[in-house]
Protein backbone atom coordinates (compact mmCIF):
# COMPACT_ATOMS: atom_id res chain seq x y z
CA UNK A 1 0.00 0.00 0.00
CA UNK A 2 1.32 3.76 -1.28
CA UNK A 3 2.04 5.52 2.12
CA UNK A 4 0.96 9.67 2.19
CA UNK A 5 3.73 11.55 1.91
CA UNK A 6 3.93 13.51 5.01
CA UNK A 7 5.48 17.23 4.92
CA UNK A 8 6.15 20.40 6.56
CA UNK A 9 3.40 22.58 4.82
CA UNK A 10 5.06 26.05 3.02
CA UNK A 11 1.86 28.25 4.67
CA UNK A 12 0.98 28.23 8.56
CA UNK A 13 -2.32 30.13 9.63
CA UNK A 14 -2.85 30.79 13.23
CA UNK A 15 -6.40 31.21 14.46
CA UNK A 16 -7.29 32.63 17.61
CA UNK A 17 -10.70 32.91 19.31
CA UNK A 18 -12.29 33.03 22.29
CA UNK A 19 -16.06 33.36 23.29
CA UNK A 20 -18.02 32.91 20.35
CA UNK A 21 -15.67 31.56 17.90
CA UNK A 22 -16.17 27.85 18.04
CA UNK A 23 -19.23 27.65 15.57
CA UNK A 24 -17.36 29.60 13.25
CA UNK A 25 -14.36 26.99 13.29
CA UNK A 26 -16.58 24.01 13.47
CA UNK A 27 -18.12 25.14 9.86
CA UNK A 28 -14.54 26.25 8.70
CA UNK A 29 -12.88 23.29 9.13
CA UNK A 30 -15.87 21.61 7.23
CA UNK A 31 -14.94 23.28 4.38
CA UNK A 32 -11.09 22.38 3.93
CA UNK A 33 -9.78 20.96 0.78
CA UNK A 34 -7.24 18.55 0.28
CA UNK A 35 -4.77 20.32 -2.28
CA UNK A 36 -3.84 23.53 0.45
CA UNK A 37 -0.02 23.24 1.22
CA UNK A 38 -1.03 24.28 4.82
CA UNK A 39 -1.59 23.37 8.25
CA UNK A 40 -3.81 25.63 10.62
CA UNK A 41 -3.39 25.83 14.44
CA UNK A 42 -6.14 26.57 16.79
CA UNK A 43 -5.85 29.17 20.13
CA UNK A 44 -8.85 28.86 21.83
CA UNK A 45 -9.21 30.02 25.53
CA UNK A 46 -11.29 27.74 27.03
CA UNK A 47 -11.05 26.37 31.31
CA UNK A 48 -7.99 24.65 32.38
CA UNK A 49 -9.79 21.61 33.74
CA UNK A 50 -13.10 20.88 31.73
CA UNK A 51 -13.08 17.80 30.04
CA UNK A 52 -11.86 18.50 26.75
CA UNK A 53 -13.95 18.17 23.39
CA UNK A 54 -12.92 20.78 21.32
CA UNK A 55 -10.37 18.06 19.46
CA UNK A 56 -13.21 15.58 18.88
CA UNK A 57 -15.81 18.12 17.78
CA UNK A 58 -13.70 19.69 15.19
CA UNK A 59 -12.51 16.13 13.78
CA UNK A 60 -16.38 15.35 13.28
CA UNK A 61 -16.42 17.96 10.89
CA UNK A 62 -13.54 17.54 8.86
CA UNK A 63 -11.50 15.06 6.84
CA UNK A 64 -8.40 16.83 7.78
CA UNK A 65 -6.54 15.30 10.97
CA UNK A 66 -7.19 17.23 14.10
CA UNK A 67 -4.63 16.83 17.05
CA UNK A 68 -4.41 18.08 20.53
CA UNK A 69 -1.14 19.38 20.11
CA UNK A 70 1.55 17.36 22.54
CA UNK A 71 4.70 18.22 23.72
CA UNK A 72 7.60 17.54 20.33
CA UNK A 73 4.53 16.85 17.93
CA UNK A 74 6.03 17.51 14.42
CA UNK A 75 4.17 20.13 12.09
CA UNK A 76 2.79 17.95 9.21
CA UNK A 77 0.85 19.84 6.58
CA UNK A 78 -2.96 19.70 6.35
CA UNK A 79 -3.15 19.04 9.76
CA UNK A 80 -5.49 21.01 12.17
CA UNK A 81 -3.82 21.52 15.36
CA UNK A 82 -5.25 22.27 18.81
CA UNK A 83 -3.48 24.02 21.30
CA UNK A 84 -4.11 22.09 24.58
CA UNK A 85 -5.90 23.86 27.50
CA UNK A 86 -3.80 25.40 29.94
CA UNK A 87 -0.44 24.96 27.90
CA UNK A 88 1.19 27.80 25.48
CA UNK A 89 2.02 26.70 22.09
CA UNK A 90 5.04 27.49 20.46
CA UNK A 91 6.80 26.10 17.28
CA UNK A 92 10.54 25.38 16.94
CA UNK A 93 13.13 25.82 13.90
CA UNK A 94 12.77 21.95 13.41
CA UNK A 95 8.56 22.40 12.80
CA UNK A 96 7.98 20.81 16.28
CA UNK A 97 5.69 21.96 18.86
CA UNK A 98 6.87 22.85 21.99
CA UNK A 99 4.52 23.62 25.04
CA UNK A 100 5.12 26.09 28.07
CA UNK A 101 3.12 26.49 30.90
CA UNK A 102 4.51 29.90 31.87
CA UNK A 103 2.60 32.41 33.50
CA UNK A 104 -1.02 33.49 31.79
CA UNK A 105 -0.70 36.52 29.41
CA UNK A 106 -4.25 38.78 29.41
CA UNK A 107 -5.28 36.06 31.77
CA UNK A 108 -5.00 33.32 29.48
CA UNK A 109 -3.01 29.81 28.87
CA UNK A 110 -3.36 29.25 26.10
CA UNK A 111 -2.19 32.89 24.90
CA UNK A 112 -3.05 33.66 20.99
CA UNK A 113 -0.10 36.43 21.41
CA UNK A 114 2.44 33.63 22.06
CA UNK A 115 1.35 31.29 19.09
CA UNK A 116 1.08 34.44 16.67
CA UNK A 117 4.96 35.83 17.58
CA UNK A 118 6.02 32.09 17.31
CA UNK A 119 4.31 31.79 14.26
CA UNK A 120 6.10 34.81 12.83
CA UNK A 121 9.41 34.03 13.97
CA UNK A 122 9.15 30.76 11.63
CA UNK A 123 6.84 31.19 9.11
CA UNK A 124 7.50 35.30 8.31
CA UNK A 125 5.38 36.41 5.45
CA UNK A 126 4.06 32.74 5.29
CA UNK A 127 2.47 32.63 8.18
CA UNK A 128 -1.11 34.07 8.98
CA UNK A 129 -3.20 34.85 11.92
CA UNK A 130 -6.57 35.51 12.21
CA UNK A 131 -8.61 36.44 15.26
CA UNK A 132 -11.98 35.31 15.82
CA UNK A 133 -15.05 36.60 18.01
CA UNK A 134 -13.90 36.77 21.95
CA UNK A 135 -13.61 39.59 24.72
CA UNK A 136 -10.06 39.39 25.58
CA UNK A 137 -7.29 41.31 24.89
CA UNK A 138 -5.12 38.62 23.78
CA UNK A 139 -4.19 38.27 20.41
CA UNK A 140 -3.55 41.76 19.36
CA UNK A 141 0.31 42.44 20.57
CA UNK A 142 0.62 39.17 18.37
CA UNK A 143 -0.79 40.59 15.53
CA UNK A 144 1.54 43.44 15.23
CA UNK A 145 4.68 41.57 15.76
CA UNK A 146 3.79 39.07 12.92
CA UNK A 147 2.66 42.36 10.72
CA UNK A 148 6.28 43.89 11.40
CA UNK A 149 7.78 40.43 10.07
CA UNK A 150 5.97 40.25 7.33
CA UNK A 151 3.00 38.04 8.13
CA UNK A 152 -0.71 38.41 6.74
CA UNK A 153 -3.13 39.53 9.64
CA UNK A 154 -6.93 38.96 9.44
CA UNK A 155 -9.90 39.64 11.64
CA UNK A 156 -13.66 38.12 11.39
CA UNK A 157 -15.42 40.52 10.46
CA UNK A 158 -16.90 42.51 13.85
CA UNK A 159 -20.38 42.69 12.27
CA UNK A 160 -20.54 38.85 12.35
CA UNK A 161 -18.87 38.30 15.68
CA UNK A 162 -20.78 36.75 18.92
CA UNK A 163 -18.64 38.89 21.01
CA UNK A 164 -16.77 41.84 18.57
CA UNK A 165 -14.58 43.18 21.43
CA UNK A 166 -11.59 41.36 20.04
CA UNK A 167 -11.62 41.62 16.41
CA UNK A 168 -12.39 45.53 16.86
CA UNK A 169 -9.08 45.71 19.00
CA UNK A 170 -7.43 44.37 16.31
CA UNK A 171 -8.71 47.09 13.67
CA UNK A 172 -8.00 49.80 16.01
CA UNK A 173 -4.21 48.91 16.80
CA UNK A 174 -2.92 47.21 13.76
CA UNK A 175 -2.90 47.96 10.19
CA UNK A 176 -5.45 44.65 9.61
CA UNK A 177 -4.49 43.18 5.84
CA UNK A 178 -8.24 41.63 5.52
CA UNK A 179 -11.79 41.84 7.88
CA UNK A 180 -13.23 38.69 6.97
CA UNK A 181 -16.66 37.09 6.46
CA UNK A 182 -16.60 33.85 8.71
CA UNK A 183 -18.08 31.71 5.62
CA UNK A 184 -14.70 33.19 3.63
CA UNK A 185 -11.93 31.65 5.99
CA UNK A 186 -11.77 28.57 4.27
CA UNK A 187 -11.70 29.65 0.72
CA UNK A 188 -8.60 31.63 1.95
CA UNK A 189 -7.55 28.85 3.68
CA UNK A 190 -8.06 26.30 0.33
CA UNK A 191 -6.27 28.99 -1.75
CA UNK A 192 -2.99 28.59 -0.05
CA UNK A 193 -1.74 26.27 -2.72
CA UNK B 1 4.48 43.98 25.26
CA UNK B 2 8.45 42.73 25.65
CA UNK B 3 8.21 41.14 22.13
CA UNK B 4 8.70 44.66 20.12
CA UNK B 5 11.50 46.67 21.80
CA UNK B 6 14.01 44.75 20.01
CA UNK B 7 14.58 41.73 18.35
CA UNK B 8 17.37 38.91 19.15
CA UNK B 9 19.19 36.56 17.01
CA UNK B 10 19.29 32.93 17.44
CA UNK B 11 22.38 32.87 17.26
CA UNK B 12 22.65 35.95 20.20
CA UNK B 13 20.81 33.79 22.41
CA UNK B 14 22.82 30.26 22.09
CA UNK B 15 26.31 32.63 22.45
CA UNK B 16 24.75 33.79 25.78
CA UNK B 17 23.97 29.82 26.38
CA UNK B 18 27.47 28.83 25.65
CA UNK B 19 28.77 31.54 27.94
CA UNK B 20 26.69 31.20 30.76
CA UNK B 21 27.73 27.13 30.90
CA UNK B 22 31.58 28.33 30.25
CA UNK B 23 30.63 31.47 33.09
CA UNK B 24 28.27 29.11 35.67
CA UNK B 25 28.25 25.88 34.47
CA UNK B 26 24.34 26.21 34.20
CA UNK B 27 23.84 24.83 30.47
CA UNK B 28 20.79 25.74 28.72
CA UNK B 29 22.24 25.12 25.62
CA UNK B 30 19.83 22.25 25.00
CA UNK B 31 16.76 23.85 26.16
CA UNK B 32 13.87 24.64 23.64
CA UNK B 33 14.74 27.41 21.79
CA UNK B 34 11.30 29.25 21.22
CA UNK B 35 10.82 29.59 24.96
CA UNK B 36 13.94 29.90 25.66
CA UNK B 37 13.84 32.91 23.78
CA UNK B 38 10.42 34.04 25.04
CA UNK B 39 11.62 33.80 28.50
CA UNK B 40 15.07 36.21 27.96
CA UNK B 41 13.06 38.59 26.13
CA UNK B 42 10.95 38.44 28.67
CA UNK B 43 13.32 39.20 31.79
CA UNK B 44 15.26 41.57 29.30
CA UNK B 45 12.00 43.65 29.03
CA UNK B 46 11.16 42.96 32.83
CA UNK B 47 14.32 44.85 34.00
CA UNK B 48 14.69 47.38 31.76
CA UNK B 49 17.68 46.77 29.42
CA UNK B 50 18.41 49.06 27.04
CA UNK B 51 20.04 46.49 24.75
CA UNK B 52 21.30 42.98 24.61
CA UNK B 53 24.63 43.65 25.39
CA UNK B 54 23.75 45.68 28.51
CA UNK B 55 21.64 42.59 29.53
CA UNK B 56 24.58 39.89 28.76
CA UNK B 57 27.45 41.96 30.48
CA UNK B 58 25.11 41.99 33.33
CA UNK B 59 25.22 38.65 33.78
CA UNK B 60 28.88 37.95 33.30
CA UNK B 61 29.49 40.37 36.43
CA UNK B 62 26.68 40.31 38.40
CA UNK B 63 26.82 36.61 40.54
CA UNK B 64 23.71 37.83 41.64
CA UNK B 65 21.76 38.85 38.58
CA UNK B 66 22.34 35.49 37.45
CA UNK B 67 20.68 34.19 40.37
CA UNK B 68 17.70 36.22 39.24
CA UNK B 69 17.98 34.71 35.19
CA UNK B 70 17.80 31.57 36.96
CA UNK B 71 14.99 31.82 38.59
CA UNK B 72 13.27 33.89 35.90
CA UNK B 73 13.83 31.93 33.15
CA UNK B 74 12.89 28.57 34.16
CA UNK B 75 9.42 28.09 34.88
CA UNK B 76 8.15 27.66 38.09
CA UNK B 77 4.40 27.95 37.40
CA UNK B 78 2.97 25.17 39.34
CA UNK B 79 -0.04 24.34 41.20
CA UNK B 80 -1.12 21.53 43.64
CA UNK B 81 -3.33 18.77 42.37
CA UNK B 82 -2.76 20.43 39.02
CA UNK B 83 -4.87 17.68 36.46
CA UNK B 84 -7.02 16.04 39.72
CA UNK B 85 -7.07 13.05 37.63
CA UNK B 86 -3.63 12.80 37.37
CA UNK B 87 -3.70 12.44 41.21
CA UNK B 88 -6.68 10.25 41.60
CA UNK B 89 -4.35 7.59 39.19
CA UNK B 90 -1.63 8.04 41.31
CA UNK B 91 -4.37 7.10 44.57
CA UNK B 92 -6.06 4.23 42.40
CA UNK B 93 -3.36 2.73 40.58
CA UNK B 94 0.34 3.01 42.16
CA UNK B 95 0.12 3.92 45.83
CA UNK B 96 -1.98 0.47 46.65
CA UNK B 97 1.16 -1.09 44.29
CA UNK B 98 4.10 0.39 46.19
CA UNK B 99 2.00 -0.16 49.79
CA UNK B 100 4.41 -3.09 50.66
CA UNK B 101 7.39 -1.46 50.37
CA UNK B 102 8.88 -1.26 53.88
CA UNK B 103 10.25 2.19 52.94
CA UNK B 104 8.76 3.93 50.11
CA UNK B 105 11.10 7.06 48.38
CA UNK B 106 9.95 9.12 46.03
CA UNK B 107 11.38 11.65 43.87
CA UNK B 108 9.91 15.21 42.29
CA UNK B 109 12.45 16.23 39.72
CA UNK B 110 12.14 19.85 39.06
CA UNK B 111 9.58 20.19 41.45
CA UNK B 112 9.95 24.50 41.46
CA UNK B 113 8.06 26.04 44.34
CA UNK B 114 6.61 22.13 45.69
CA UNK B 115 3.19 22.50 45.36
CA UNK B 116 2.72 18.92 43.62
CA UNK B 117 5.02 17.49 46.76
CA UNK B 118 2.82 18.33 49.13
CA UNK B 119 -0.05 17.10 47.17
CA UNK B 120 1.58 13.88 47.11
CA UNK B 121 2.37 14.03 51.01
CA UNK B 122 -1.42 14.74 51.28
CA UNK B 123 -1.75 11.35 49.34
CA UNK B 124 0.09 9.56 50.97
CA UNK B 125 -0.82 10.29 54.21
CA UNK B 126 -4.33 9.24 53.39
CA UNK B 127 -3.11 5.65 52.27
CA UNK B 128 -1.58 5.60 55.48
CA UNK B 129 1.78 5.59 54.04
CA UNK B 130 3.34 8.98 55.28
CA UNK B 131 5.69 7.77 58.02
CA UNK B 132 7.21 4.85 55.92
CA UNK B 133 7.68 7.29 52.98
CA UNK B 134 10.33 10.04 52.09
CA UNK B 135 10.16 12.86 49.52
CA UNK B 136 13.15 14.54 47.64
CA UNK B 137 12.40 17.68 46.19
CA UNK B 138 15.08 18.57 43.83
CA UNK B 139 15.32 21.97 41.41
CA UNK B 140 17.93 23.31 39.93
CA UNK B 141 16.73 26.62 41.62
CA UNK B 142 17.67 26.91 45.71
CA UNK B 143 15.64 29.71 45.71
CA UNK B 144 12.29 27.71 44.98
CA UNK B 145 13.71 24.74 47.26
CA UNK B 146 13.61 27.69 50.50
CA UNK B 147 9.37 27.53 49.53
CA UNK B 148 9.60 24.04 49.81
CA UNK B 149 11.08 23.78 53.03
CA UNK B 150 8.79 26.43 54.74
CA UNK B 151 5.69 24.64 53.26
CA UNK B 152 4.26 28.54 53.17
CA UNK B 153 2.07 29.01 50.29
CA UNK B 154 -0.14 31.95 48.94
CA UNK B 155 -3.99 32.10 50.70
CA UNK B 156 -5.47 33.22 47.74
CA UNK B 157 -5.04 30.37 46.09
CA UNK B 158 -6.36 27.63 48.44
CA UNK B 159 -10.05 27.77 47.31
CA UNK B 160 -8.72 26.57 43.23
CA UNK B 161 -6.43 23.71 45.32
CA UNK B 162 -9.28 22.62 47.35
CA UNK B 163 -11.61 22.20 44.50
CA UNK B 164 -8.59 20.36 42.93
CA UNK B 165 -7.88 18.23 46.19
CA UNK B 166 -11.85 17.14 46.03
CA UNK B 167 -11.39 16.18 42.36
CA UNK B 168 -8.52 14.16 42.73
CA UNK B 169 -10.74 11.91 45.27
CA UNK B 170 -9.90 13.72 48.40
CA UNK B 171 -12.58 13.06 50.95
CA UNK B 172 -11.44 15.45 54.12
CA UNK B 173 -11.55 18.97 54.66
CA UNK B 174 -8.93 20.17 52.24
CA UNK B 175 -8.33 23.54 55.20
CA UNK B 176 -7.32 20.99 57.77
CA UNK B 177 -3.88 20.53 56.19
CA UNK B 178 -2.81 24.21 56.69
CA UNK B 179 -3.09 26.92 59.09
CA UNK B 180 -3.83 30.04 57.71
CA UNK B 181 -2.48 33.50 59.07
CA UNK B 182 -3.15 36.32 57.23
CA UNK B 183 -2.00 36.24 53.27
CA UNK B 184 -0.14 32.93 53.79
CA UNK B 185 -1.08 29.59 55.34
CA UNK B 186 1.30 27.14 56.39
CA UNK B 187 0.95 23.13 55.62
CA UNK B 188 1.27 20.97 58.44
CA UNK B 189 4.54 19.98 59.94
CA UNK B 190 3.87 16.23 59.69
CA UNK B 191 3.71 16.56 55.98
CA UNK B 192 6.61 19.07 56.21
CA UNK B 193 8.84 16.45 58.05
CA UNK B 194 8.74 13.86 55.51
CA UNK B 195 10.52 16.08 52.74
CA UNK B 196 13.84 16.10 51.95
CA UNK B 197 15.10 19.25 49.71
CA UNK B 198 18.00 19.64 47.18
CA UNK B 199 19.56 21.03 43.81
CA UNK B 200 20.19 19.28 41.04
CA UNK B 201 19.98 19.76 37.41
CA UNK B 202 18.97 16.82 35.05
CA UNK B 203 21.21 18.60 32.76
CA UNK B 204 24.56 17.34 34.60
CA UNK B 205 23.64 15.52 37.67
CA UNK B 206 23.62 11.88 38.26
CA UNK B 207 21.49 9.35 39.96
CA UNK B 208 21.65 10.26 43.46
CA UNK B 209 19.29 7.13 45.24
CA UNK B 210 16.81 4.57 43.82
CA UNK B 211 13.16 5.13 43.85
CA UNK B 212 9.48 3.61 43.98
CA UNK B 213 8.41 6.59 42.49
CA UNK B 214 9.70 9.20 40.06
CA UNK B 215 7.49 12.25 39.07
CA UNK B 216 8.56 15.31 36.96
CA UNK B 217 5.65 16.41 35.33
CA UNK B 218 6.08 19.85 32.85
CA UNK B 219 9.32 20.15 32.87
CA UNK B 220 10.83 18.27 29.94
CA UNK B 221 8.92 20.32 27.53
CA UNK B 222 11.68 22.89 27.93
CA UNK B 223 13.96 20.26 26.48
CA UNK B 224 15.01 19.33 23.29
CA UNK B 225 14.71 15.76 22.40
CA UNK B 226 18.53 14.97 23.31
CA UNK B 227 18.50 16.19 26.56
CA UNK B 228 14.87 14.75 27.14
CA UNK B 229 16.54 11.70 26.30
CA UNK B 230 19.43 11.83 28.76
CA UNK B 231 16.74 12.94 31.66
CA UNK B 232 14.89 9.78 30.80
CA UNK B 233 18.09 7.63 31.52
CA UNK B 234 19.08 9.09 34.42
CA UNK B 235 15.25 8.20 36.12
CA UNK B 236 15.50 5.01 34.44
CA UNK B 237 18.41 4.70 35.89
CA UNK B 238 17.10 5.78 39.68
CA UNK B 239 13.87 3.67 39.26
CA UNK B 240 13.99 0.07 40.80
CA UNK B 241 12.24 -2.41 39.04
CA UNK B 242 8.72 -2.15 39.37
CA UNK B 243 8.88 1.62 40.00
CA UNK B 244 6.32 4.21 38.35
CA UNK B 245 7.44 7.39 36.29
CA UNK B 246 4.87 10.03 35.81
CA UNK B 247 5.28 12.92 33.74
CA UNK B 248 2.99 15.47 32.82
CA UNK B 249 -0.30 15.72 30.60
CA UNK B 250 1.36 16.39 27.26
CA UNK B 251 4.62 14.69 27.91
CA UNK B 252 5.53 11.07 26.44
CA UNK B 253 8.26 8.35 26.34
CA UNK B 254 7.26 7.42 22.91
CA UNK B 255 10.51 9.45 21.30
CA UNK B 256 13.22 7.80 23.95
CA UNK B 257 14.08 3.68 23.45
CA UNK B 258 13.79 2.88 27.14
CA UNK B 259 10.00 3.05 27.04
CA UNK B 260 9.94 -0.08 25.67
CA UNK B 261 10.69 -1.84 29.08
CA UNK B 262 7.99 0.64 30.62
CA UNK B 263 4.33 -0.10 30.60
CA UNK B 264 1.16 2.19 30.65
CA UNK B 265 -0.75 2.15 33.47
CA UNK B 266 -4.27 3.74 33.99
CA UNK B 267 -5.34 6.74 31.62
CA UNK B 268 -2.76 9.80 32.85
CA UNK B 269 0.75 9.61 31.62
CA UNK B 270 2.28 7.25 34.22
CA UNK B 271 4.56 3.92 33.15
CA UNK B 272 5.57 1.15 35.35
CA UNK B 273 9.49 -0.15 34.71
CA UNK B 274 8.83 -3.63 34.14
CA UNK B 275 12.86 -4.83 33.42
Amino acid sequence: MEKTILSIPSHLVVIGGSAGSLHVMLSMVAQLKSNANVSIVFIMHRKAAADDLLTPLLQSRTKWPVIEISDKDPLLVQTVYVAPADYHVLIEKDFTFSLDVSEKIHFCRPAIDITFESAADLFRHSATGILLSGANADGVEGLIYLKDRGGICMVQDPETAEVPYMPKQAIEKVAIDRVIHPDEIATYINSLI
Amino acid sequence: MYSRKFDIKDEEIFQLLRDISDWYGYDFTEYSKASMKRRILRLINLDNFANFNSFRNRIKLDEVYFLRFVEEITVNVTEMFRDPKFFRSLREDVLPNIAHHSFIKIWHAGCATGEEVYSMAILLHEAGLLEKSLLYATDLNAQVLETVSKGIYPLRHMKLYSENYINSGGKFDFSNYYTANYDNVKFSKFLVQRLVTSTHNLVSDGSFNEFQLILCRNVLIYFEKQLQDRAIRLFDASLEVGGYLALGSKEALKYVDVYKRYQHVGKEKIWKKLS
